[in-house]
């Protein structure tokens, strides 16, 4: 028995709340989740199958990999071409298609493109190869975010002049409000549990009170997410749409202070591009005037013109507007072995989860 | 990569600790938190703890989750009773 997972995958419990939402549920309803790891929850315990048809999950830009822009690949592979150039990335990256490459092509050819789980692991092969330049590709939400930037400020206190970040890093709410703006149909989020662990659940409120929709943050855990689902079934069938916290092991109002103080020190907002929006402003995190030598997109490279693949609707699923059964690449011409976008690389991807689990 | 997994903190040592999912062994930096101690669970994010779990919640959820059952029982009997449902 694991702690904290199996009493969360109860089967009685899990029935329960089944019953309880079919009983609540009387109109149709959207629900969104808006991170990779409830997507692959979602799919991995087969969560739809368990609900009335008229409660429909739709799939929000949750997944890191899938939303950053193929230019920031593009350009990750014009460093690696660079000489005495190490690049360190999580393994989600490697395999995402770049315009003419990849950054596992480019390892192929000779480029030095190393794997880690942590950008402290990075920080240490720094340390054992002052002659050559690192360079960390900083991927992900709130939840990574906080990580590299400590990652930096130690950069900074160790005086390591030989390591580099090229950020990709996003925040989370400019997307939901962004959603919603465009007119995507979505009653409540299912507000993703480890952003809201760094973060609170108090960044939904705003949102929340301006557009009356229902956020819930929930964990990962078939119970859950059930619960998530049946708090915001419950206020929209009562019609008052709140912020509330499904996952109160791990999430708090105010989130996790220390973090968002190390997140201020290091980063600065600016605006930036997401799959399927589009330039958003004060979405992506950028090093701050004190940081700004150890910014990798300081060097000077050619970036080749992006080429976005023909066929592949990636960007209208990070929306919620279609699934990936909807493209007619998927399974046939796009497959995890050989993705044609990031959505399918990614194990957080929509592709890739209904791939693995739903096909 | 935003997986974080539940992991039980088994020895401190300055800003790092030892922790345990299931069997296997991690490294976890402790800079994010406060206060850890031997014993607690974190949720361990790309080698960070990045929150610790709060037993008492959890506690009280899966009790939560018992009266729900309770409740659940009771509703199902009266609304067999007057033939409707109720909630
Ligand atoms: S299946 Fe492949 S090509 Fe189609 S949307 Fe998904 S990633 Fe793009």
């Amino acid at each position: 028995m694991i702690k904290f997972i199996d009493e969360y995958r109860d089967r009685e419990i899990v029935g329960e709340f089944v019953e309880r939402i079919r009983n609540i549920s009387k109109k149709p309803v959207n629900l969104m989740e808006v991170c990779g790891g409830h997507t692959m929850a979602i799919q991995k315990f087969g969560i739809p199958s368990l609900l009335p048809a008229h409660i429909n999950l739709l799939s929000g830009p949750g997944c890191p990999v899938c939303v950053s822009s193929r230019q920031f690949i593009d350009h990750a592979v014009a460093l690696s071409r660079l000489n005495d150039t190490v690049i360190v990335t999580f393994g989600d990256l490697i395999r995402v298609p770049g315009s003419s490459s990849n950054l596992d092509k480019e390892k192929a050819s000779g480029a030095d493109v190393r794997i880690v789980y942590s950008i402290l692991d990075a920080l240490q092969i720094a340390q054992q190869n002052p002659d050559k330049k690192i360079i960390f590709l900083g991927i992900g939400f709130e939840t990574t975010a906080p990580g590299t930037a400590i990652g930096m400020q130690q950069a900074k206190q160790k005086k390591l002049n030989n390591f580099f970040l090229l950020s990709s890093h996003k925040i989370m709410p400019p997307a939901m409000k962004a959603l919603i703006d465009e007119g995507v149909n979505i009653s409540g989020y299912i507000a993703p549990g480890h952003v809201s662990t760094i973060t609170g659940s108090k960044i939904y409120e705003e949102l929340s009170e301006k557009y009356k929709v229902g956020c819930v943050i929930s964990g990962f855990e078939p119970v859950d997410l059930l619960k998530a689902i049946y708090m915001l079934v419950r206020q929209f069938e009562e019609e008052r749409p709140a912020v509330e916290i499904a996952y109160k092991r791990a999430v708090n109002r105010e989130g996790n202070i220390k973090a968002q103080k190390a997140l201020e020190e290091v980063f600065i907002l600016k605006e930036d591009w997401w799959r399927g929006l589009g330039v958003l402003p004060e979405s992506g995190l950028q090093l701050n005037e004190k940081y700004r030598a150890l910014d990798a997109g300081n060097f000077q490279v050619e970036i080749e013109p992006t080429r976005e693949d023909k066929g592949c609707i990636c960007g209208e699923i990070l929306k919620g507007l279609n699934t990936p059964k909807d493209c007619k690449l998927f399974g046939t011409a796009c497959t995890p072995q050989d993705p044609v976008g990031a959505c399918m690389v990614s194990h957080e991807g929509a592709c890739a989860a209904w791939y693995r689990y739903n096909r | 990569m935003c997986l974080s997994i539940p992991a039980k903190v088994e020895q401190i040592e300055g800003y790092f600790a030892r922790v345990t999912v299931g069997g296997a062994t991690y490294q976890a930096n402790l800079q994010m938190l406060d206060d850890v101690k031997v014993g607690d669970y974190v949720l361990l994010h790309t080698g960070f703890a990045i929150q610790k779990l709060n037993e008492e919640e959890a506690k009280e959820s899966l009790e939560v989750f018992e009266d729900f059952k309770k409740l659940n029982e009771q509703l199902d009997e009266e609304e067999k009773d007057k033939g409707e449902r109720i909630v």
